[in-house]
């Protein structure tokens, strides 16, 4: 059970971020129906990257992705993402780490 | 473009990347280190602390000038359950020393310092260059690097993948397996600001005293996990992580297990009132020795993270990586040096090496820890953290029920949950995966 309290948002306003927009590093394979590791980055991903639409296909928003690499781990061996890095420069800037 | 070819190009600037950068620039030879941050440190989490030992080794007067936290003086460890946490503190004057053996610091500041040592000893250092593949010849030996910049292939006798637990070249190119969910956990970390008398007050520090607190139990909900508290000068690093394969299984968020460890009654009072400035999450290399990739190959080496090389037991993963660098350095300065190629043959030194050195040593010692920990998860990180609570309580409080009652009852919930062959058991795999 999560709390619902918990607003990912806020904690990722705390970090400074240079987005290369237009370029997203991670890119969902286009999908009717989402499969199991797909689905299971609505919870894990741990800046709530991974939303489900109105359609009931999961998406992926990459400006607040803190680059840890848990998506790459769980959904890139099936092929349900690409997985990059930003080009060099872009992202998240960790003040501390 | 860049025409020149280099003896080595290292790629990463963490602390593997960082230390093999630095070692090969000072024994003179022609290094490029590519980094995809704004600078050293950017992309880089850690809880963190440094090792002396480790550092020493690269940049002997590493203190005068590196920016440090706090020495460590305190080691906490805390077993959880929701209300409690039965604790097993180390503290010693012995830590006041004059060249203290460990730090609290923050990556992001650390590195750039480091990156400093490694600019000033020679090596040529680009920032905000993403390596995007290595480049092979027909025979499949690593030649060099593809970056994003425009014309972005360089040259190099030998290529050194220091470039982390995610590390994408070294899959790509098929050197290495992308890690599996069982053998990472994904952590999340707040930094928490307060004032340095408030911080010195809550953890019973003086001075540069700094105290780490390291917690298991039912903050982790049964997965595999641990959460930590580390005290800096002005802000407290606190975090929790647990395996990736136990999130999927549970269904639990990373930023739940955060909020829930950070409200427990023994965590909220370190922390209250304190301004958050950052949240970062970051994979740990958690499979252990028997997840450990080929470290080297035709004109490359693995280091770091990159190669798993983190022991989970006694939470070390940044000296393995600066050893790791250092050594697979020196392996490669020794193969220049008789001005023979980089071949997998030669380079199996850097391997010979390394395990010659307490970072395969302590990586083979607890090479069955991970399955232990991993399968019996729910017995290690619920089951015991509620029974010792329990029978803490039942040895503290005074009730007016006899000593023995006392006791057999804490017994009794003992062999209930576990069976007398599951403590027996427990007990026997723990002892065999220690030795």
């Amino acid at each position: 059970m999560s709390d619902p309290s918990v607003r990912v948002e806020d904690k990722l306003f705390y970090n400074r971020y240079l987005v290369d927009a237009g370029r997203a590093h991670i890119k969902v394979r286009p999908h009717t129906v989402p499969t199991a590791p797909l689905l299971s980055m609505l919870k894990l991903c741990p800046a709530r990257c991974y939303e489900m639409n109105e359609a009931g296909q999961v998406e992926v928003t990459v400006d607040g992705c803190v680059e840890c690499g848990t998506c790459r781990v769980v959904a890139e061996p099936s092929g349900d993402i690409e997985w990059t890095y930003p080009r060099g420069g872009y992202g998240v800037l960790f003040k501390f780490g | 473009m860049i025409e020149e070819k280099f003896d080595a190009i290292v790629v990463g600037a963490g602390m593997a990347g960082n230390a093999a950068t630095l070692t090969l620039a000072q024994r003179g030879l022609k290094v490029l280190q590519l980094e995809r941050g704004e600078y050293s440190g950017s992309k880089n989490v850690q809880g963190a602390i440094l090792y002396a030992d480790m550092l020493e080794k690269l940049v002997p007067d590493f203190r005068e000038d590196a920016p440090l936290e706090r020495h460590l003086v305190e080691q906490r460890f805390w077993m959880m359950d929701d209300n409690s946490h039965v604790g097993l503190h180390y503290r010693s004057e012995e830590f006041n020393e004059e060249k203290p053996n460990r730090y609290t610091i923050i990556r992001a500041q650390f590195d750039k310092w480091f990156s400093s040592k490694v600019k000033e000893a020679g090596a040529t250092v680009l920032c905000e260059t993403t390596v995007t593949e290595l480049i092979q010849d027909a025979y499949g030996r690593v030649i060099g690097v593809r970056t994003d910049r425009a014309g972005g292939q360089i040259h190099a006798d030998v290529v050194v993948l220091a470039e982390g637990v995610n590390g994408l070249l070294g899959t790509r190119a098929e050197l290495r397996p992308r890690p599996k969910p069982e053998n990472v956990a994904l952590a999340v970390k707040e930094m928490h600001f307060l004032p340095r008398e408030t911080i010195e007050a809550r953890f019973n520090l003086k001075g540069d005293e700094g105290v780490v607190i390291e917690a298991a139990g039912t903050i982790s909900r049964g997965m595999t996990g641990m959460g930590f508290i580390y005290a800096n000068k002005e802000c407290v690093s606190l975090g929790i992580g647990c395996l990736v394969s136990d999130f999927q299984k549970t269904g639990e968020t990373p930023y739940g297990l955060l909020e829930r460890f950070k409200s427990h009654p023994s965590v909220a009072p370190l922390i209250e009132g304190s301004e958050v400035k950052e949240y970062a999450a970051h994979l740990i290399p958690e499979g252990g020795f028997k997840a450990i990739p080929q470290l080297y190959g035709e004109g490359w080496v693995v280091v770091g993270d990159a190669a798993q090389l983190n022991n989970a037991i006694h939470r070390e993963g940044s000296n393995l990586a600066m050893t790791s660098g250092r050594i697979a350095a020196e392996a490669i300065f020794q193969i220049k040096s008789r001005r023979e190629p980089m071949t997998a043959k030669n380079l199996a030194l850097y391997k010979a090496m390394l395990d010659e050195s307490f970072v395969m040593k302590d990586m083979k010692k607890y090479k069955d820890m991970p399955a232990l920990m991993h399968i019996n998860s729910q017995n290690f990180f619920l089951t015991y953290p509620q029974l010792v609570s329990k029978a803490m309580q039942n040895f503290v409080r005074v009730d007016g029920t006899p000593k023995v009652e006392k006791e057999k009852r804490s017994l009794r919930a003992f062999v209930e949950a576990r069976s007398w062959l599951g403590l027996f058991g427990d007990a026997f795999r723990i002892a065999r995966a220690w030795r």
